[in-house]
C-alpha cells in the first residue's frame, strides 16, 4: 500500500511540473499583459487567445471565451518564446563523435535525452526552442535537430515538427585539435591546420557528389528497365551530405576568424550548397558584408570571448554591426546555464549597438526562427503562429525581468509560483526515501549479523547422508 | 579339471557367475559414465510451473530427460528413488544473463578486445573500420569449466544461465548453457542463443565510437551493409565480369546470418528513455529484439506490452554508489529510481510482458534471492517470479520446448528443495542438471574458513568436481 501511495506521489510531482490548469482545456485566454509581439509593436492591457494550441487572437478588444483557462497577467509582459540557436543541452553522452575528422553519420536525433534536467532550467528563462547541435571537433560534425522544450514528454516529441534537419560543421582551432589532443604516444589526427580543414570539407563533397552520381545513375537505370544491377551500398556518412547539396539539410558552422568564413563561403560556392548559419562567427563584424551577400545567418554571443586564441579579436558591437550590414543575426548561448538569461544576452545589443528594444529581442525569437526556417510558425506572437510565449514580470530587457510563465503549444510547462510551491513537497518525498533507504540498510545490517551467527547452531542438525547411499562429491555453497 | 563334488561345482558356478556379472557391470559401467541415469523423486510436492502444483507426486528422470510427472507414475525398476517427503521438485532455475564460464576479456584468445578493429586502433575513421565487432565470437566457444561460480550457482537451484560474451559494440553471441558438464561441449545447450549489441562508446574522445550517438550510428550502418550483402552477393556471383569485386566481412555475414536464423538480439536498456530509444531502433531496424537492463521499465509498462518486447531485468538494482561522498546531494530522481526499480517486475507481470531475470554480475546467487525477495515486495507474485526464472525465461530463449518446466521429455534440469523456493531459509537438496544428479552440501559457516571446503573423496581435480560421480 505504501508502494502505491509512493507511485501515486511519483507521477504527480511528475505531473506536477506541467500544471494541470492548462492540460484541462484547449483554450487559454491570457488577459492584462503588456504584449511585446515582435512583428506588430508593443500592446499594452491586452489579451491573447490560444486554441488548440495555436494563437487564435491577440488584441485589446479580445474577450475570454466561457470555459476557457485564465492567465491574469496585470502588470507582467508576454514575449514569443525565447529560441535558442545552438543548444547542446538534452543530449545522452558525448555531443562530439570525436574520432573521425567527418562525423556525419552521427545524429544528435538518436540520442536525445527528454529526462535532463537543463530542459526544464533552459524552459524557467523562457527558452522554448533549442537548436541541439554536435559539438566542434570535427571539421564535419554530426546532424542535428531542432527541439522544443517540451519537458515530461518523450524523446520522439521534443523534434519541432516539419523543421528541417541540420549538420554542424566547425572550422579553426576545435576541428584542427589545437588546444587539445589524443594522449602522447597516439598520432594526431588530420587535420591539424586549417589548410587541412578546408581539404577534409572539399574531400567530403568530392565524396558525396561522386556517391549522389552512383545513385543517381543506379536510379536512372533502374527506371528504365535495366536488369541485375547492383544497389549501392548506403553510406550513412556521405547522405546527408547530400542532403546538404540538395538543399534539405541546413549547415550550421561553428566559426570565429574573418579568413574561414571566407573559406567556408567560396567552398560552399564551389559545391553549391548554402551556409544556412555561422555559429559563434566572432569576427562576423569584418565581413558581414560577405556574410550578408550569400544569404547566411550570423548567430553569435553577446559578450564571451577571448577563451582562446581564436576568440580574441571580438568586441561586444559583432551583433548588432553584422545586423546594420544586412546580416540576420541571433544570439545564442552554447550553455545550460547562459540559456536561463539569453534575454539579458539580447538586451546587452541595446547597450553596445544601440539596438532597438524590438531588433534586441528579435535577436533571440523571430532571427533564430528565421535562420532555423521555422518562423511561418514561431517567433513572433501573431495569429495563427504556436502558442509559445513567456510571462515576464518585468520588460524582459530588465535585469529584473524573472520568466513567470512558459508556453508551448499553449501548455504551459513552467509555472514560477507552481515551481515554488512544489518545493517543500518535493523535499519531504526526498527526505522520505533518504531514511527509508537508511532504515533498509540498518535493517539489512541486523540481518547479517543475525545470519553470521545462525549456522554455527546449523552444524549441530547434520543432514543424513543420501537416502539412496549414492557417494556423491560435496560441493560447498549449497546456502544462499 | 575334474569336478569332485556337487559342492565345488556350486562353489564354480558362483565364481562364473561373478565373474560374468562383474564385467557386465564394467561394461555397463563404462557406458554410462559409472553413473546412474535413472531417478526417481517420490512423495515431493512438485510444482511445474507448467501446470498445477502436485501435492505428492513422483518425477521420473531418465537418460538426461524427464520420463514422467505426475501422481500416480511407475517408478521404473532401475532408478535411484529419492524420498521426496517435505521436499518441493522444481524445474531448474535460469540466469539469463551472466558471464558465468567465461574468461575476463583481456584472458580471451578469440577477441573480445573493446577497441579491437579490422585496422589498427589509431586510424579507426568509422563504422566501415569495424571496431570492437566481434559478432562471431559464441561464448560456447570460451567456455572455462572451472569457473567455481558454476557448481555455487548450481547449488543455489540455478541448472541454466545465458553466458554472455562483453567487450566491444558487437561483442558476439551469448550461449545458453546447462551448468554442469565434463567439457565444454557438454554445457551448450543453444551456442548462438542471442546476439549481443552494446550502445557503450568504446573510442574514447579521440576513435570511434567516442559517443552514444556514433555506437546507434555504427550499429545502424553495420545492419544496412548487412543487409546489403546479403542482397548484392547473388547480383555479384551472377555477374562477376561485370562488377568490382565485393571485399569479405566477416561481420556483415554473421550478422546476417544471425537475424536471418531469427536469432534474438539484446538491446541494453536501462531507464525509460533508453528502453523507447531501443523500441524506436528496432522498429527502425526491423529486428526483434529483447531489452536487457530494464530496471525503469515501471515506467513504461504500456508501451512494452503494445509492442511485446520481453525484457531481461537486471537483478542488480541501482544502490548508492559504495564509498560514495557522504556530504554529496543526492538527486530525488536517483532516490526514486532506486525505491521503485525493484517494482518493475511486478509492473510487467500486471502489464503482460514477459521477462526474465539475470544476475548482471552479483556475486552470489545469495545476493540474487536477496534482490529478487525485494521484487516480491514490490508488487510481484512468487508463481510470475517462478515463471520468470524457468519458462518464460526459457521461452525468451527460444527454448520453452527444451528448458523451463517438469514435463515428460524436457532436458531434466530439476531441483529439489526443502521449501518455498525463494524462502530465505529454503536449502537446495538435490540438482539435477541434464539428468546427472548433484547432492548439495551446506555451506560452511563463515567464521571457520578452514571448514569451508568440504572434504574431498574423488580423485579428480576441482574442474570435475561438478560431476557427480
Amino acid at each position: 500500500m505504501r508502494r502505491v501511495l509512493l507511485i501515486a506521489i511519483f507521477f504527480t510531482a511528475l505531473l506536477a511540473q506541467v500544471p494541470a490548469q492548462a492540460q484541462a482545456t484547449n483554450v487559454v485566454f491570457i488577459q492584462n499583459a503588456t504584449i511585446l509581439t515582435v512583428t506588430h509593436g508593443t500592446i499594452e492591457h491586452g489579451s491573447i487567445l490560444i486554441r488548440d494550441g495555436k494563437i487564435a487572437a491577440v488584441g485589446t478588444d479580445v474577450k475570454a471565451p466561457e470555459g476557457a483557462t485564465v492567465i491574469d497577467a496585470a502588470g507582467q509582459f508576454v514575449i514569443p518564446g525565447i529560441i535558442d540557436c545552438h543548444s547542446h543541452i538534452a543530449v545522452d553522452g558525448s555531443v562530439n563523435e570525436g574520432g573521425p575528422a567527418v562525423s556525419s553519420m552521427v545524429n544528435i536525433a538518436d540520442v536525445l535525452n527528454p529526462a535532463d534536467i537543463n530542459i526544464y532550467r533552459d524552459l524557467a528563462g523562457g527558452v522554448t526552442i533549442a537548436n541541439i547541435l554536435h559539438g566542434s571537433a570535427n571539421p564535419i560534425g554530426g546532424q542535428t535537430v531542432v527541439i522544443k522544450l517540451r519537458w515530461g514528454k518523450q524523446a520522439n516529441q521534443l523534434p519541432f515538427e516539419g523543421a528541417l534537419p541540420g549538420i554542424k560543421f566547425a572550422l579553426g582551432e576545435n576541428p584542427k585539435h589545437s588546444n587539445f589532443g589524443p594522449p602522447a604516444g597516439t598520432p594526431a589526427r588530420y587535420p591539424a591546420t586549417r589548410l587541412g580543414v578546408e581539404e577534409v570539407i572539399r574531400q567530403a563533397f568530392t565524396e558525396a557528389r561522386e556517391y549522389k552520381k552512383l545513385w543517381d545513375d543506379y536510379n536512372q537505370r533502374k527506371a528504365a528497365g535495366e536488369q541485375s544491377l547492383l544497389t549501392p551500398r548506403r553510406d550513412l556518412k556521405l547522405e546527408p551530405l547530400v542532403e546538404v547539396l540538395e538543399g534539405k539539410r541546413y549547415v550550421h558552422a561553428h566559426c570565429y576568424r574573418a579568413d574561414e568564413i571566407l573559406m567556408l563561403l567560396r567552398v560552399a560556392k564551389e559545391f553549391g550548397f548554402n551556409v544556412r548559419t555561422f555559429q559563434h562567427v566572432l569576427e562576423g563584424y569584418k565581413v558581414a558584408d560577405e556574410i550578408a551577400a550569400s544569404g547566411a545567418g550570423g548567430s553569435t554571443f553577446s559578450d564571451w570571448w577571448a577563451y582562446k586564441m581564436e576568440a580574441y579579436d571580438a568586441i561586444p558591437y559583432n551583433a548588432a554591426l553584422m545586423q546594420e550590414r544586412g546580416v540576420l543575426v541571433s544570439i545564442n548561448s552554447d550553455s545550460a546555464e547562459e540559456a536561463r538569461h539569453l534575454n539579458q544576452e539580447a538586451a546587452k545589443s541595446v547597450k553596445y549597438g544601440d539596438l532597438s528594444a524590438n531588433d534586441a529581442l528579435k535577436l533571440i525569437t523571430l532571427n533564430p526562427a528565421i535562420q532555423l526556417g521555422i518562423d511561418n510558425r514561431v517567433g513572433s506572437i501573431e495569429v495563427g503562429k504556436d502558442a509559445d510565449l513567456v510571462i515576464y514580470n518585468h520588460d524582459p530587457l530588465s535585469v529584473y525581468a524573472v520568466v513567470q510563465k512558459t508556453l508551448i503549444d499553449g501548455q504551459v510547462y513552467f509555472d514560477r509560483q507552481h515551481d515554488l510551491a512544489a518545493r517543500p513537497s518535493l523535499e519531504k518525498e526526498k527526505q522520505a526515501l533518504l531514511e527509508k533507504e537508511k532504515k533498509a540498510a540498518e535493517e539489512e545490517k541486523k540481518q547479517e549479523e543475525k545470519s553470521n551467527k545462525k549456522p554455527e547452531k546449523k552444524q549441530d542438525q547434520k543432514k543424513n547422508p543420501p537416502k539412496t547411499g549414492e557417494p556423491s562429491e560435496g560441493v560447498s555453497g549449497g546456502a544462499r | 579339471m575334474r569336478i569332485r563334488s556337487s559342492r565345488e561345482r556350486a562353489s564354480l558356478i558362483l565364481i562364473a557367475v561373478w565373474v560374468t556379472a562383474t564385467l557386465a557391470w564394467a561394461h555397463a559401467a563404462r557406458g554410462e559414465g559409472g553413473e546412474p541415469r535413472y531417478f526417481a523423486i517420490t512423495n515431493a510436492r512438485i510444482v511445474p510451473v507448467s501446470g498445477p502444483v502436485i501435492n505428492n507426486g513422483t518425477v521420473v528422470i531418465a537418460k538426461g530427460l524427464i520420463q514422467a510427472v505426475g501422481a500416480n507414475v511407475a517408478i521404473p525398476p532401475e532408478a535411484w528413488v529419492i524420498d521426496g517427503k517435505g521436499l518441493t521438485v522444481y524445474p531448474g532455475l535460469i540466469d539469463a544473463g551472466t558471464d558465468l564460464g567465461l574468461p575476463k576479456p583481456e584472458e580471451s584468445s578469440t577477441g573480445g578486445h573493446a577497441r579491437k578493429s579490422v585496422v589498427p586502433s589509431e586510424i579507426v575513421s568509422g563504422p566501415e573500420d569495424r571496431p570492437g565487432a566481434t559478432p562471431w565470437r559464441l561464448a560456447a566457444d570460451e567456455l572455462k569449466i572451472d569457473d567455481k561460480r558454476i557448481a555455487t550457482w548450481r547449488n543455489a537451484g540455478f541448472t541454466s544461465a545465458l553466458s554472455l560474451p562483453d567487450g566491444g559494440v558487437f561483442p558476439g553471441q551469448g550461449s545458453l548453457i546447462n551448468l554442469a558438464g565434463e567439457r565444454p561441449g557438454n554445457f551448450a545447450v543453444k551456442p548462438a542463443a542471442a546476439l549481443s549489441v552494446s550502445f557503450k562508446p568504446i573510442g574514447g574522445f579521440f576513435s570511434f565510437p567516442g559517443s552514444p550517438m556514433g555506437t546507434i550510428a555504427y550499429v545502424r550502418q553495420v545492419f544496412i551493409d548487412a543487409n546489403w550483402f546479403a542482397q548484392a552477393e547473388p547480383v555479384y556471383d551472377a555477374n562477376f565480369t561485370k562488377f568490382e569485386r565485393l571485399p569479405y566481412d566477416r561481420t556483415e555475414l554473421v550478422i546476417d546470418k544471425s537475424l536471418r536464423s531469427n536469432e534474438i538480439v539484446l538491446l541494453p536498456a536501462n531507464s525509460s528513455v533508453q528502453i523507447l530509444r531501443a523500441l524506436r531502433l528496432a522498429d527502425e531496424w526491423k529486428i526483434s529484439v529483447v531489452l536487457l537492463g530494464a530496471q525503469q521499465a515501471y515506467a513504461v509498462t504500456d508501451i512494452l506490452a503494445l509492442k511485446k518486447t520481453p525484457v531481461l531485468i537486471s537483478l542488480k538494482w541501482p544502490e548508492r554508489t559504495k564509498d560514495a561522498d557522504p556530504e554529496a546531494e543526492e538527486t530525488l530522481r536517483d532516490l526514486r529510481l532506486r525505491d521503485l526499480a525493484p517494482s518493475t517486475p511486478g509492473a510487467l507481470a500486471k502489464a503482460g510482458v514477459k521477462f526474465a531475470f539475470y544476475s548482471d554480475g552479483l556475486a552470489a546467487p545469495k545476493d540474487i534471492f536477496k534482490n529478487l525477495r525485494r521484487a516480491l515486495g514490490a508488487g510481484l507474485a512468487a508463481d510470475a517470479a517462478l515463471r520468470a526464472f524457468t519458462l518464460d525465461a526459457a521461452e525468451i530463449l527460444g527454448l520453452s520446448d527444451r528448458l523451463g518446466s517438469l514435463e515428460p521429455g524436457k532436458i531434466a534440469n530439476v531441483i529439489v528443495t526443502d521449501g518455498d523456493i525463494f524462502n530465505e531459509k529454503t536449502k537446495v537438496k538435490h540438482a539435477f542438471v541434464d539428468g546427472r544428479w548433484f547432492e548439495v552440501h551446506e555451506e560452511a559457516p563463515p567464521d571457520k574458513p578452514d571448514e569451508k571446503k568440504p572434504e574431498r573423496r574423488g580423485e579428480f581435480p576441482e574442474a570435475d568436481a561438478a560431476v557427480a560421480r
